[in-house]
C-alpha cells in the first residue's frame, strides 16, 4: 500500500468462534489440535497479535478460553506473540487474563453499562497488566457521528487516565466502523465520521491507539471482491493518515492504493469521503464492470461445446452442468461397443477429475454433489440400453463395486450428513444402499447380510444415538460380523468411537469419519489391499486415545452437589417483579407463513452443512470457498423462493406459558393456575459441578433463573415446539427419484434452517408480544444470532439441560403431538426432523451455559427426583457423566 | 534527613540513597544454614517434635524453631556491608509448604522471618550509627508453574492456577508486612504468570492496607537459552510486569555473573526503573558446588557497577558474607546507573516483546 501501513498493527482474526465457522466447529468438537494449527498458521502468516474469542452460546466459553490459552502456552511458535483476549463476557476475559504470562490486550470494555462497571473492569485490567480496547459505546448506545465517537473516547480517556491511572499508551479506541453505500442516506457519511473521529482522537488524546474491523465498511458490496478490496484500501489509506494504527484486517488481501484503477479509485473515494450525492449509485453502476473472475458471468460461454465429446462430458461433470449430458452421453454411446463402456470410460474419467479436484481442495462439497447429479442422470440415461443389452446377451449383474450400507440409527431422524456422504461415495464408485432414518439394529444387520455389504456406515445427530451405535456394534460382534463399521454425525466423535464403540466390536473395526470429504479416503482404505495395516494403525490410535482419555478423566475436578448448590447463581428476587404472559396455557399456530421466517435465517450453519467453513456473509467473498459458496447461495435463494411461493412446506408451532416457581433448589414446579395451588408438572434441571473458586462464576442450573417458591414472587416459564418439516420428506423424495440428490439435500438443509429461523422468530414474538417482557426491543438479525436479547430458550438435550428425557415433560405440557403433529422418537428425537423445541426463561440475568460433566451424587439424586432407575438415568446422561457407571464411589475416589 | 525510625521514613530514605550509590543485597541463605549442619531434630525443635513428616531441609521452619541462628546469619550479612537482608521466606507459601504438611504455618513463617530480619537490622543500625538497614520481604516462586503442564502428555493440564497462587501470595505478603518488611521482593521468577499472580496479590494487599511498599522484581534466566523457564525473553518479561511500576527489576540465581551480564545489560537499557543483579557464585562445578571466590565474583559484578548498568547488587546461591563484603567494596568504585528515559509506547509481550510504533 503506502509507507503509512508499515506501522499498522495486523491482528490475526481466525481464532475466533464468532468470526470463523471453521474454528467454531473445531472448538465445539473439542478438536483443539486443529484449533492450535489455525493459531500457528496465523502467526506464520504474519499476525503480530492473535485475537481469541470463544463467545458461543452452546459452549462453556470460559472453559474453552482457559483450555485454549493453556495449550497455546505449550506452543512456543504461537505463544511468542501477544494475545488479544476477546469476549463480551467479563468472566471470560478475566479467566483469560489469569492464563497468560505475557502482556495481553483485552477486547473489549465500554461504558455501555455505565461508568462504575467500566472503571472497575479497567482497574482490574491494569492490575493484571494488560492493554484494553475501548469501544465508542456508552449508556446511550453505539456512536455513529464523529462528535459522539470523539466525545465518548475523550470521556473514557479522562476516566482511565485520571481515575484509574491507566497508561494512555495502553488504551486502544475502537470508534466503530459501519457499512457505507448501503442505499440509506444516513449511512453515507459513516466513513467520514470515523476518519474525523480518528483525527480528533490522535490530536487530543495523546498516545492512545485506534483500531477497528475494516471489512465492515464494504458489506454492501458482498460478492464483489475487487470493489471491496478497493474500498478497504482507500478507507485504510485515509483512516491511517488520520491516525488509525491497528486493525483486524487481512493485510495480504489489501489492494495497493496506487495500483487501483484510477477510475475505480475515484469512484470509491467519492463513496468513502462522501464527496457527491450520487456516489453510491455511480459506484454501484460501475461495480459490475470490476467484478472480474469472482463474479457471476453475465453471458454464458459455450465455447466448450466445440470440444470432443469426452472433454465435454468431463466439463459437464466438473462444472455440474446437466443441460447437455444426455445429448453427450448419447453421442458417446455410438463411439463405444457397449453402453457400460461409456460409464467406465468418459464418465468415470470425468468423475476421477472431480475426485482429484475435491481431494486437493480445489472443489467443494456442493459442487461435488452437483457433479454427482450429472453422473446419476447420465447413468440413468444409459440404464435402459444396458438392460436391453443384458437381455440380449444374457449377462447377470457383476459385483465389481464395493457396497456400503448406510443408515441413521433407531430413534434418530436426521440424515442430511448421511445423504451427503452417500452421494460423495457414489461419486467414487461405491455402491451405496441407504436404509434411511430410524433404523433398528436388527434391520440394519439383516440388510447388510442380504446385500453382502463390505462396510456399514451409521449416522446420528442426537446424543442418545451414541448409545444406539454402541448397541449396533455389540450386535455385530454377537452375530459374527467382521466388516468395518463407519461412524459419523454431529454428536459422534473420535474419542467416543475409540472409548465406547470400538470395545464393543473387536471382531471388526469401528472407525470415526470426521466429514464427507474424509469418507472416501476411509472407505477406500477399508476395501484396499492395505486394509489390515490401516486397521492396525487405527487400533493403535484408538488404544492410545482411550488410555489418554482414562488418564485425563481424573483431572476433571468436580465438587459435591451440595457444594455446587451453595455456589448456585443467586438472583436478587426482592425487588424483581416478573412480567405475566399475555395468556396462560398453550396457543397453536397452524400453517404459519414461511415468508415471515426467511429474514430470520442464520446462514452460517447452512454453509457448514455443506462443509463450507466461514461466517456468512463474509464467506461469499472468501478467497478459497467464495465461489462455491456464492453459487450454492444462489441455488438456495432460488429454491427458497419456490418453497415459499409453491408452499412446499407447512410450518406449525405451539407455545405455552405457565405459572412456575423453583422448588428444592434444582427443580421448577409448574402450576395449573395462577393461585399456584395445584401442581401441573415439574421440570427437573441439572447443575454444573465444576470446581469454582469463590472469585469465579456460580455453578448454574436452569432453576436458578426462576423465583423460588418461598420468595413469594410469582414467576412464569414458557415452552415451545416449532416445525417446518411437514412436507420435507416428500420434497426430498421427489428430487431423489429424479436423481437430483443435490436438490434433495438442499431442500432438507433449507427446511432445517427454516425451523431454526422459526424458533428465533417465535422467540422474538414471545419477548415482544406474547410474554411481552421486552416489548420495546429492537434488534437486528445479527443481534439475534449473537443472542443479544433478554431471556433464553434452552432445549432439553443441549448444554444447559443435557437430559433429553425432559422433552417428554415439555411435549406433555404443549401436547405437541396432538396439537401440531410433532412426535418424539424413543430416543427423544423430534419428527419431522426440521423441528425445534425448548423452554422460555425471561429473567434478564438468565443466560446460556453448559452443565458440563456431573458427578454420581447428583445423578443418584436426580434419578430419584425423576422417579427413574439409576442405571436408566445413567444411560441417558452417559455423555456427561464424570465417572464410570457401575463402579462404587469409593473406587472412584481412589 | 534525620535518621529514619519508621518504615515510612526508611522507604523515603531508600529512594534517596539508591540515587547516590549502588546498594547491596545480601547473599545466600541456604548456603549459610547448611554450615550449621542441622539435623532433623534441630529443624523440629520442641514445637514440632511430633510433626507427621520429616522436616529436615525446610529452611523456612528455622524462622520458627531456630530464630537465633537466623538472626546471626542476617547480622553477618549486614556487618559484611549488605544494605538489604532478604527474609528467610523463599518457600514460605502455603503452596510450597504443602510438601511438609505445614501450609498452615505459612503466615507465621512470613511474620517471624520479617521480624527477625528487622531485629538484626536494628542491632546493626545501633552498632554503626548513621547506617540504615533495610528488610526485603521475599516472595519465592513456589514449586509449581501456572504456565507449564507437569504432564508431558497433556499440555493443557496445570497443577496450580492463578487464583490459588494469588491466595497464597496474599497471605504471605500480609505476613511480611506485619513482620516489618520495608520492601516486597518477588524473586527467582521462572514463570511470569506465577509472578503476575504474586504482584496482583501484593497490589491488592497494599490497597487493603492503604499504603504501599516498594516492589522489587527479580527473574531467573534458567540457562544459556537466555529465557525464563516459562519461555519469555528478559524484555518480554519486563513488559509483563512493568505495570506495577516496581522499585527495581533484575535477575538472580541460575547463572553466574559472567553469563548473566548480557541480560542485565538488556534490562538496563529498556527498564525505566532501578536494575538489580544477584547472581550465583559462578556455575556449579562437577560436585554441584559453587566455587567462585569472593574476589573473582566481586571483580565481575564490580564491573557491572563501574559500567553503570546496575543500581543494586548482591549474591544468590553459593555466596557468603565474604562474597558480599567483596562485592560491597567493589561496588563503591562504581556509580549507580542513571534511569533512562524510555519512549512511551504500548509494549506488549508473548514469549517475545512487541512494541507498537
Amino acid at each position: 500500500m503506502t509507507q503509512t501501513t508499515a506501522n499498522f498493527i495486523n491482528i490475526g482474526e481466525r481464532t475466533n468462534v464468532t468470526g470463523s465457522a471453521r474454528f467454531k466447529k473445531m472448538i465445539m468438537e473439542d478438536r483443539f489440535d486443529d484449533a492450535l494449527a489455525v493459531a500457528r498458521q496465523q502467526v506464520e502468516n504474519g499476525a503480530q497479535i492473535i485475537d481469541i474469542n470463544m463467545d458461543e452460546g452452546m459452549l462453556d466459553s470460559e472453559a474453552a478460553m482457559i483450555r485454549f490459552l493453556n495449550l497455546i502456552a505449550a506452543e512456543p511458535d504461537i505463544a511468542r506473540v501477544p494475545i488479544m483476549i476477546d469476549s463480551s463476557k467479563w468472566n471470560v476475559i478475566e479467566a483469560g487474563l489469569k492464563r497468560v504470562q505475557g502482556k495481553a490486550i483485552v477486547n473489549s470494555i465500554s461504558m455501555k453499562e455505565g461508568e462504575e462497571q467500566f472503571l472497575e473492569q479497567a482497574r482490574k485490567i491494569k492490575r493484571y497488566g494488560a492493554a484494553a480496547v475501548v469501544m465508542a459505546f456508552d449508556e446511550v448506545g453505539q456512536a455513529d457521528t464523529a462528535d459522539r465517537k470523539f466525545e465518548i473516547c475523550e470521556r473514557a480517556y479522562k476516566l482511565l487516565t485520571e481515575k484509574v491511572g491507566f497508561p494512555p499508551e495502553d488504551i486502544i479506541f475502537d470508534p466503530n466502523i459501519f457499512a457505507v453505500a448501503t442505499g440509506i442516506e444516513e449511512h453515507n457519511n459513516y466513513a467520514v465520521e470515523f476518519i474525523r473521529a480518528c483525527e480528533r482522537i490522535k490530536q487530543n488524546l495523546p498516545y492512545a491507539h485506534i483500531s477497528g474491523g475494516v471489512s465492515n465498511i464494504s458489506f454492501s458490496f458482498r460478492g464483489n471482491e475487487p470493489v471491496r478490496e478497493a474500498m478497504h484500501s482507500v478507507f485504510l489509506y485515509h483512516a491511517i493518515k488520520a491516525g488509525m494504527d491497528m486493525g483486524i484486517v487481512n493485510a495480504g488481501q489489501l489492494a495497493i492504493y496506487d495500483d487501483i484503477d484510477p477510475e475505480l479509485r475515484e469512484l470509491v473515494e467519492d463513496v468513502i469521503l462522501n464527496r457527491r450525492d450520487d456516489a453510491t449509485e455511480r459506484l454501484l453502476e460501475a461495480a459490475e464492470r470490476y467484478k472480474g473472475e469472482g463474479g457471476k458471468k453475465r453471458e454464458e460461454d459455450l465455447s466448450w461445446r466445440e470440444k470432443p465429446v469426452n472433454e465435454r462430458i468431463t466439463h459437464s461433470l466438473v462444472k455440474g452442468i446437466n443441460a447437455y449430458i444426455e445429448e453427450d452421453v448419447e453421442e458417446a454411446r455410438h463411439n463405444f461397443e457397449r453402453p457400460l463402456h461409456v460409464i467406465e470410460g468418459p464418465l468415470m474419467d470425468g468423475m476421477n477429475v472431480v475426485g482429484d479436484l475435491f481431494g486437493s481442495g480445489k472443489m467443494f462439497l456442493p459442487q461435488v454433489v452437483k457433479s454427482a447429479r450429472v453422473m446419476k442422470q447420465a447413468v440413468a440415461y444409459l440404464m435402459p440400453f444396458m438392460e436391453k443389452e443384458k437381455e440380449e446377451m444374457g449377462i447377470t449383474d457383476d459385483d465389481a463395486a464395493a457396497r456400503i450400507l448406510m443408515a441413521t440409527v433407531k430413534g434418530d431422524v436426521h440424515d442430511i450428513g448421511k445423504n451427503i456422504v452417500g452421494v460423495v461415495l457414489q461419486c467414487n464408485n461405491f455402491e451405496v444402499i441407504d436404509l434411511g432414518v430410524m433404523q433398528p439394529a436388527e434391520k440394519i444387520l439383516e440388510e447388510a447380510k442380504k446385500h453382502k455389504v463390505d462396510i456399514i456406515g451409521l449416522s446420528g445427530l442426537i446424543t442418545p444415538s451414541l448409545d444406539e451405535m454402541c448397541y449396533v456394534a455389540a450386535e455385530m460382534e454377537r452375530q459374527g460380523f467382521n466388516i468395518p463399521l463407519m461412524i459419523g454425525g454431529a454428536t459422534t466423535s473420535q474419542i467416543h468411537t475409540a472409548v465406547k464403540i470400538h470395545p464393543n466390536y473387536k471382531a471388526g473395526q469401528a472407525i470415526y469419519v470426521t466429514d464427507a470429504s474424509r469418507a472416501v479416503g476411509v472407505a477406500s482404505n477399508l476395501i484396499s489391499e492395505r486394509k489390515d495395516d490401516y486397521v492396525a494403525d487405527i487400533r493403535e490410535k484408538y488404544k492410545d486415545l482411550a488410555e489418554r482419555h482414562a488418564a485425563g478423566r481424573e483431572k476433571k475436578e468436580r465438587q459435591t452437589i451440595e457444594g455446587a448448590r451453595e455456589n448456585r447463581f443467586k438472583i436478587d428476587w426482592k425487588d424483581y417483579k416478573p412480567t405475566k404472559p399475555a395468556f396462560l396455557g398453550t396457543k397453536v399456530f397452524d400453517d404459519y407463513p414461511i415468508d415471515k421466517l426467511v429474514p430470520y435465517i442464520d446462514w452460517t450453519p447452512f454453509f457448514q452443512t455443506w462443509e463450507l467453513h466461514g461466517r456468512y456473509p463474509q464467506i461469499l467473498d472468501d478467497d478459497k470457498v467464495g465461489e462455491a459458496a456464492r453459487s450454492l447461495f444462489e441455488d438456495a435463494q432460488e429454491m427458497l423462493k419456490q418453497m415459499v411461493e409453491e408452499k412446499w412446506l407447512k410450518a406449525r408451532a405451539v407455545i405455552g406459558f405457565w405459572p412456575a416457581n423453583e422448588i428444592d433448589t434444582d427443580d421448577i414446579e409448574l402450576y395449573t393456575g395462577d393461585d399456584r395451588k395445584e401442581r401441573l408438572e415439574v421440570f427437573h434441571t441439572l447443575r454444573q459441578q465444576m470446581k469454582r473458586s469463590s472469585s469465579d462464576r456460580a455453578n448454574y442450573a436452569l432453576s436458578d433463573f426462576i423465583a423460588p417458591k418461598d420468595s413469594g414472587v410469582e414467576d412464569y416459564i414458557g415452552g415451545f415446539c416449532v416445525s417446518t418439516g411437514f412436507g420435507e420428506d416428500d420434497v426430498a423424495k421427489g428430487f431423489k427419484e429424479k436423481n437430483d440428490d443435490y436438490r434433495a439435500i438442499l431442500s432438507q438443509a433449507l427446511a432445517d434452517r427454516l425451523a431454526e429461523a422459526f424458533a428465533e422468530h417465535m422467540h422474538e414474538r414471545v419477548r415482544k408480544e406474547f410474554w411481552a417482557y421486552a416489548s420495546d426491543e429492537k434488534l437486528s438479525n445479527q443481534d439475534l444470532i449473537e443472542e443479544k436479547y433478554q431471556g433464553i430458550r434452552p432445549a432439553p438435550g443441549y448444554p444447559a439441560q443435557p437430559d433429553h428425557t425432559e422433552k417428554a415433560t415439555l411435549f406433555k405440557l404443549l401436547d405437541a403431538e396432538e396439537k401440531i403433529g410433532v412426535k418424539l422418537t424413543e430416543s427423544y428425537a423430534m419428527w419431522p426432523g426440521a423441528s425445534v423445541s425448548g423452554m422460555y426463561f425471561s429473567h434478564p440475568q438468565s443466560e446460556y451455559f453448559g452443565v458440563g460433566k456431573i458427578e454420581r451424587d447428583q445423578v443418584v439424586e436426580y434419578a430419584k427426583r425423576k422417579g427413574m432407575e439409576l442405571r436408566v438415568m445413567e444411560r441417558w446422561l452417559a455423555p456427561i457423566l464424570n465417572y464410570t457407571p457401575g463402579q462404587e464411589p469409593e473406587e472412584e475416589a481412589a | 534527613m534525620s535518621h529514619p525510625k519508621t518504615r515510612e521514613e526508611r522507604i523515603a530514605y531508600l529512594k534517596k540513597e539508591v540515587k547516590e550509590r549502588v546498594l547491596i543485597l545480601d547473599g545466600a541463605m541456604g548456603t549459610m544454614i547448611q554450615k550449621y549442619k542441622l539435623q532433623e531434630e534441630d529443624y523440629r525443635g520442641e514445637r514440632f517434635k511430633n510433626h507427621q513428616s520429616d522436616v529436615k531441609g525446610n529452611n523456612e521452619l528455622i524462622s520458627l524453631v531456630q530464630p537465633d541462628i537466623l538472626r546471626e546469619i542476617h547480622l553477618q550479612y549486614y556487618r559484611a556491608g549488605a544494605d538489604f537482608a532478604e527474609t528467610n521466606t523463599f518457600g514460605a507459601t502455603r503452596i510450597a509448604q504443602a510438601d511438609y504438611h505445614m501450609e498452615d504455618l505459612a503466615y507465621e513463617m512470613n511474620v517471624e522471618s520479617a521480624r527477625i530480619a528487622r531485629e538484626a537490622a536494628d542491632i546493626c543500625e545501633k552498632e554503626e550509627p548513621g547506617r540504615v538497614c533495610y528488610v526485603a520481604g521475599v516472595l519465592g516462586p513456589t514449586n509449581r508453574t501456572a504456565s507449564i503442564s507437569p504432564d508431558v502428555n497433556d499440555p493443557g493440564f496445570r497443577n496450580i492456577d492463578f487464583d490459588r497462587l494469588y491466595e497464597a501470595y496474599k497471605e504471605a505478603t500480609k505476613g511480611l508486612i506485619e513482620g516489618g518488611a520495608d520492601t516486597i521482593m518477588v524473586e527467582t521468577i521462572f514463570d511470569t504468570l506465577n509472578a503476575k499472580a504474586a504482584l496482583y496479590a501484593v497490589e491488592d494487599v497494599f490497597e487493603e492496607l492503604g499504603f504501599e511498599l516498594p516492589i522489587m522484581i527479580s527473574g531467573t534466566i534458567t540457562d544459556m537459552s537466555g529465557r525464563l523457564l516459562s519461555g519469555q525473553t528478559p524484555e518480554a518479561f519486563w513488559n509483563s510486569v512493568r505495570h506495577v511500576q516496581p522499585f527495581s527489576i533484575g535477575l538472580n540465581c541460575a547463572l553466574g555473573a559472567k553469563e548473566m551480564r548480557q541480560h542485565v545489560d538488556t534490562l538496563s537499557r529498556i527498564a525505566d526503573t532501578h536494575v538489580s543483579a544477584h547472581p550465583n557464585a559462578g556455575l556449579p562445578n562437577e560436585m554441584g558446588e559453587y566455587d567462585e571466590s569472593p574476589e573473582q565474583m566481586a571483580k565481575l559484578v564490580g564491573e557491572f557497577a563501574k559500567s553503570g548498568i546496575v543500581n543494586i547488587l548482591g549474591g544468590c546461591c553459593g555466596t557468603t558474607p565474604d562474597h558480599i563484603k567483596a562485592i560491597a567494596e567493589a561496588a563503591k568504585a562504581g556509580k549507580p546507573r542513571a534511569i533512562p528515559q524510555i519512549e512511551r509506547r504500548m509494549r506488549l509481550s508473548g514469549l517475545e516483546p512487541f512494541a507498537a510504533d
